[in-house]
């Protein structure tokens, strides 16, 4: 078959339309890693002593530490001396509010779909915005500040609210949790900070937008949720990043902590460059995720839809602790042509009458394989623990893998753990009635996947849904037949 | 701290004085590779909930030569032995002096390994034997193949009802702690039938451990039933490794009933190599004490059109510790597989342990496959039924469990022997 190659282009385009790259001067530091490179950053970020020991510390730990191997993934070795830690879009001054952006900035969001004016208009969410390694800024702030919300940066957050960072940063993931988060802890640039006081629930939803842009660069931002008693937030984050040849590492650190009858509910649609049809190029995206119930009925959700990145390593967990406390997890992985995902969830079940939920929809296309990997735990004091799992697998191709690991540990005996895994292709039977009905094949296993991933969809905040329902009609384009 | 350079003096002796030619080739491949990789540790996943390396902070006795009485033999004969081939094993050596031949010739050939490797069987032998290691890659599997000596060769020929195989495996631990490594390989010929049973018995009290490795050719039309019977004392332990190969279009039913020992881990593989296979899996597990019993179990689908079912179903209670670990591959050739996996557990104790990891590996895009596991507690509305009819708590409570136990011991065609099995459980619980 022949085909032109603007047509052959065109069909990559429509494969990753945040492809571009944003010609605007950026402050990059040399590549390489060491205890120099991260007394630049803090120096950069004008960090306190204090928050410059902490990255040391955390450099230590992670220099004795070894990559992990056990992931279901395969990739040729990182060279961490090869990255730039820090990159940065000039002028770098303190932004008091968007309009005052460097307007090449500005039509990047709007090209990405997240118009940042736009949205304070129409939609009512506040959004904070990280380019490469630092936050762009954030909208709604004085609204948020008036009901006593804090929604910022999290260098802001340090340079003003230093023990309210301190108290929590590294509570829920320590700093040297695992190889990933470890080198997060040393090396971090950026990343959002919101902290609902006592009783309040906060009226918008919260957002934040990441784009790499900057080549070579590394991104490693750092996301602090506190919601106090009594309160309520609900948490959104995309992401994109260019096409380029070369991979690119994504290790972020997400912690959320929920104090007594506090909700957090954090919602995510990862769409990072996942390589072209051959597997080149697309980000590494190694995350690590983990919120704690720490008072009595607390509830933490984590939703996620996952259709980017080169490879995905990420494990939103949740740490039942307070009693009566509870954990979810919705997750919809696609993954397409050569990318691999391992990505699941641990439910640590610690407090009495704690309950967790788990649904994973894994979709894999092309040559790539889909992993889902959890954990639940039901620790011996965990009275009454419940937990239900279910983990669904579609195939669409005979070239790609599914695989399962989930992982149950009983120590209670009033606990209930229940997992179900199923793994299929989309029925003939399915097709034949779409077909029968007019619809073509590309669009009726559209329709099906839809409704496959119904279940996690119907989870997002409604703006979001919309996002990632068209995200995953487009990662599906050319997976068929 | 381990102790394993015995092994070493072991391994030298039996390659100087023993034959040479494939099983010492054999052996100096396991050699090397138990060198390499040494014990496993709780650091590798495979044995993520077990930690074996625990047992071998002692040396053990690696004498085969141990006797036993006959009335010690009696004493274990399985019901039915009357119509049974009987095999035994001692110290991990095929002894054929215990051991009974009912069968003819044209129906079962039972013989040393080593004869087996030298004879008329030698490329059978060279094909077949240590097709295991490329599936279990660990220290233990390889130190059984180091240290092969005195194992055994089966081979079922074609007939029209099944041959009946028990092997008793005996440990004399009376004059210290005892490590055996019974290694067995079976060939089921073309439309053979062979019903095969193993027991496992410690004489003494000092500790036991047997590292054994059986596998099994299944070829075309050939039909093959295994129970496993494992009730031993609790200082008794176990790595005991099935790897059954299903090389023709053929028939497999495993059943594996685990009641009481030390550290008990089962590895039981089955890998469908040839189109159309059908094979069933299940399991029971009754643990109290300090049981610690971890079933890791494998069903590699390599071509299209097989089936596969498997239920392994567990109660811990006291301090013991149950794990399931069951493992569904479906490779790239493999379309139109069936596979199902449920794996159902009670937890009676908040001292006892259930961890469980099922997964599923598909690289084939039109297959069925599915898995489900539970922990949880009897029904309490069952519990309420029948107390509410004047059985007491204790008596309800049996009889919950017995009903949960049914659903594999049904899976025991032998009358005898699931009789055998029915009364082993009823005391194991009525405790």
């Amino acid at each position: 078959m022949k085909e032109k190659p603007e047509a052959l282009e065109q069909a990559v385009l429509n494969e990753y339309k945040y492809g571009f790259v944003t010609d605007i001067h950026t402050d990059l530091i040399a590549k390489g890693l060491n205890e120099d490179t991260i007394r630049l950053i803090s120096e950069k970020k004008n960090e306190p002593g204090w928050m410059l020991d902490w990255r040391l510390k955390a450099y230590a730990g992670w220099l004795k530490m070894e990559e992990p191997t056990w992931p279901n993934v395969k990739y040729p070795p990182i060279d961490y001396q090869d990255i730039i830690y820090y990159a940065a879009p000039k002028p770098k001054k303190q932004l008091n509010s968007l309009e005052e952006a460097d307007p090449e900035l500005l039509k990047t969001f709007e090209k990405l779909g997240i118009s940042l004016n736009e949205q304070k208009r129409l939609t009512g969410v506040a959004v904070d915005v990280v380019m490469d390694s630092v936050s762009i800024g954030t909208s709604f702030k004085e609204q948020l500040s008036e009901i006593g919300v804090i929604f910022c940066s999290i260098s802001e957050a340090i340079q003003q609210h230093p023990d309210l960072v301190k108290k929590y940063m590294g509570s829920v993931v320590p700093m040297t949790d695992n190889y990933f988060a470890a080198l997060n802890s040393a090396v971090f640039t950026d990343g959002s900070f919101c902290f609902i006081p006592k009783g309040v629930r906060c009226p918008m939803e919260l957002s934040t937008y990441f784009r790499i842009n900057a080549e070579n660069a590394g991104q490693f931002e750092r996301t602090l949720i506190i919601a106090e008693d009594n309160a309520y937030v609900s948490y959104l984050e995309g992401c994109t990043a260019p096409m380029r040849d070369e991979h690119q590492l994504h290790a972020a650190v997400v912690e959320l902590v929920a104090l007594e009858k506090a909700e957090i509910k954090y919602s995510t649609v990862q769409n990072w460059y996942p390589g072209d049809k051959n597997g080149l190029g697309g980000i590494y995206n190694f995350v690590t995720k983990r919120g704690i119930c720490k008072g009595d009925h607390s509830k933490i959700s984590w939703t996620q839809v996952e259709t980017g990145s080169a490879i995905t390593w990420k494990y939103p967990s949740v740490i039942l602790k307070g009693d009566h406390s509870i954990g979810e997890f919705y997750s919809v992985a696609f993954t397409n042509n050569h990318q691999q995902a391992d990505t699941g969830t641990k439910m640590i079940h610690l407090g009495k009458n704690t309950r967790s939920r788990i649904v994973s929809k894994g979709i894999s296309a092309g040559h790539s394989n889909n992993s889902y990997r959890g954990l639940v735990r039901a620790s011996k004091q965990a009275a009454n623990a419940r937990n239900y799992s279910q983990c669904d697998s579609l195939l669409l191709g005979d070239k790609c893998g599914a695989h399962t690991f989930p992982y149950i540990e009983v120590k209670n005996k009033t606990a209930i753990v229940e997992h179900e895994a199923t793994t299929s292709k989309i029925g003939e039977d399915q097709l034949f009635y779409c077909k029968q009905r007019g619809i073509d094949a590309e669009t009726a296993v559209a329709l099906i996947v839809n409704g496959f991933a119904k279940e996690v969809m119907n989870q997002l905040p409604m703006e979001f849904a919309v996002e990632a329902q068209k995200l995953l009609a487009i990662s599906m384009e050319g997976s068929v037949g | 701290m381990e102790s394993t350079a015995y092994f070493k003096d072991q391994f030298e002796q039996l390659q100087q004085t023993g034959p040479q030619g494939t099983i010492a080739g054999l052996r100096k491949e396991g050699f090397e590779d138990f060198n390499g990789r040494g014990l496993p540790s709780f650091r590798d996943e495979e044995w993520k909930y077990t930690n074996i390396s625990t047992l071998f902070q002692q040396e053990y006795n690696l004498d085969g030569e141990a006797g036993i009485e006959p009335s010690e033999l009696d004493a274990i004969r399985l019901p039915g032995h009357e119509q049974a081939n009987e095999l035994v094993f001692v110290n991990g050596i095929f002894k054929a002096e215990y051991s009974c031949i009912r069968s003819g010739a044209n129906e079962l050939i039972v013989m040393p390994l080593q004869q087996a490797a030298e004879g008329e069987y030698k490329t059978l032998v060279e094909t077949h034997l240590n097709q295991s290691a490329a599936y279990i890659k660990d220290g233990l599997q390889a130190l059984n193949t180091a240290l092969i000596y005195g194992g055994l060769f089966i081979h079922v020929l074609k007939k029209q009802e099944p041959v009946q195989v028990y092997v008793y495996h005996i440990l004399e631990a009376a004059a210290g702690p005892v490590l055996a490594q019974p290694r067995s390989l079976i060939y089921a010929d073309k439309g053979a039938q062979l019903q095969l049973t193993e027991s496992y018995t410690t004489i003494g009290n000092a500790d036991s451990l047997n590292n054994q490795v059986m596998e099994v050719v299944v070829e075309e039309n050939a039909y093959v039933e295994y129970y496993k019977l494992q009730n031993d004392n609790s200082n008794a332990s176990q790595v005991s490794t099935s790897h059954i190969r299903q090389i023709g279009r053929s028939y497999v039913h495993t059943v594996s009933i685990a009641l009481n020992g030390g550290m008990v881990r089962n590895n039981m593989n089955l890998v469908l190599d040839a189109e159309g296979n059908e094979s069933h899996m299940y399991g029971l597990y009754l643990l109290k004490g300090k049981t610690h019993v971890d079933n890791h179990t494998l069903i590699d689908n390599r071509k299209p059109n097989c089936f596969s079912n498997q239920l392994y179903k567990g109660i811990a209670d006291d301090s013991a510790t149950a794990v399931f670990n069951g493992r569904i591959m479906v490779q790239p050739d493999a379309q139109k597989t069936n596979a199902y996996q449920a794996n159902k557990n009670i937890l009676r104790s908040d001292l006892a342990t259930i961890n469980a990891k099922p997964q599923l590996e598909i690289f084939a895009d039109d297959v069925k496959c599915s898995h489900g596991c539970t922990v949880g507690q009897l029904d309490e509305e069952a519990l309420f039924y029948l107390r509410a009819r004047g059985i007491s708590k204790e008596k309800a409570e049996v009889m919950l469990l017995q009903a949960f136990a049914a659903d594999i011991l049904v899976q025991i065609k032998p009358k005898a022997l699931r009789e055998h099995a029915e009364k082993l459980i009823d005391k194991h619980l009525s405790l």
